[in-house]
């Protein structure tokens, strides 16, 4: 091998292992990636939150199982369903250029996720106005209060964020600011926050309906 | 139809299947919760069917099907933290029944 070949050879293989130091992970641009840590993140918090759920009421004798009607979670659940086909329809549509379209199915998924979060509250009102406080409520340990309250106000505080940044996302994004990646990163967010209450409602409302 | 017509129609469709199996499980665990059976078995039924639930979203909302790294690293993280949480389990029927070698 001449010193010619080594020294192409020797300039590939240093373009390879710089291409390969600067390749982003897993193919991902850094604020996909940032969003996606976020989520394996808060997905630990979420398992953490419904594990000492599950832990406390396993360990209680005569859990409470206050809830006579499931209609409006279930209303509820078809809500925020719904919400995530919507946001995946207007990232599709921004991804296919189609400007106003991405924006009008944001903007109707982040309606979706004000209804949500209007039926939660009064849901809250409802078991509020029953006796049910942070530290107190009327069928027995206060335990399960202090976790329906916890779990699904982090819920709603992740619905509430998720609302803000749809509008604030969408409306920069019909401004030209934000692209279509943008949109697609904060879909992911509000995707994840439909993926928690689907173990959020059977483990804290229908586990705990009244037979 | 343009290629690029057939495969925006192509994915709608398979976003769509998607969405209604969703909503159907989401069905089902309301079907569970109605069921004559003890809280153990509930609880399992409805574990089972908010995962499957919960992949299908991971893997067609999320796109996480084009990703396979990202989507060993999500399982393999999610796993790890859900295997860690179990080292504690044992310790809330130790609460109610006892300990087995306290006698």
């Amino acid at each position: 091998m001449s010193q010619a070949d080594l020294s192409i050879h020797g300039q590939v293989s240093r373009t390879s292992a710089t291409e390969m130091m600067t390749a982003p992970a897993f193919s991902l641009s850094a604020k996909k990636m940032a969003m996606w840590l976020f989520i394996i993140a808060d997905t630990a918090t979420f398992a953490g939150c419904l594990f000492a759920y599950g832990f406390t009421r396993n360990a209680t004798p005569n859990w409470p199982r206050p809830f006579h009607s499931i209609t409006n979670v279930a209303v509820m659940t078809l809500i925020l369903l719904t919400s995530s086909f919507t946001m995946l329809i207007g990232v599709r549509s921004a991804r296919n250029g189609d400007k106003a379209k991405g924006f009008r199915w944001t903007m109707i998924t982040a309606v979706c996720g004000i209804m949500f979060a209007g039926l939660h509250l009064k849901e809250w009102m409802g078991l509020i106005a029953e006796g049910a406080t942070l530290f107190h409520n009327p069928w027995g340990t206060p335990l399960f209060s202090s976790m329906f309250f916890s779990i699904t106000g982090l819920h709603l505080l992740h619905v509430t964020g998720g609302v803000i940044a749809l509008i604030a996302v969408g409306l920069r994004y019909q401004g030209g600011r934000y692209n279509a990646d943008d949109l697609e990163i904060t879909g992911l967010y509000w995707h994840f926050v439909d993926l928690v209450w689907m173990f959020v409602v059977p483990l804290v409302y229908l586990l705990n309906l009244a037979h | 139809m343009t290629t690029a017509e057939t495969h925006k129609s192509d994915g709608m469709t398979k976003d769509v299947i998607v969405f209604v199996c969703i909503l159907a499980l989401a069905g089902l665990q309301f079907l569970i919760a109605y069921q004559d059976i003890s809280a153990s078995q509930m609880f399992v039924r409805m574990l089972s069917v908010a995962v499957i639930e919960a992949g299908l979203a991971l893997l067609f909302f999320m796109h996480l099907e084009e990703n396979r790294g990202l989507k060993w690293f999500f399982v393999i993280f999610i796993v790890f933290v859900l295997l860690a949480l179990q080292y504690g389990w044992t310790d809330s029927f130790r609460l109610t029944d006892g300990v087995p070698w306290a006698k």
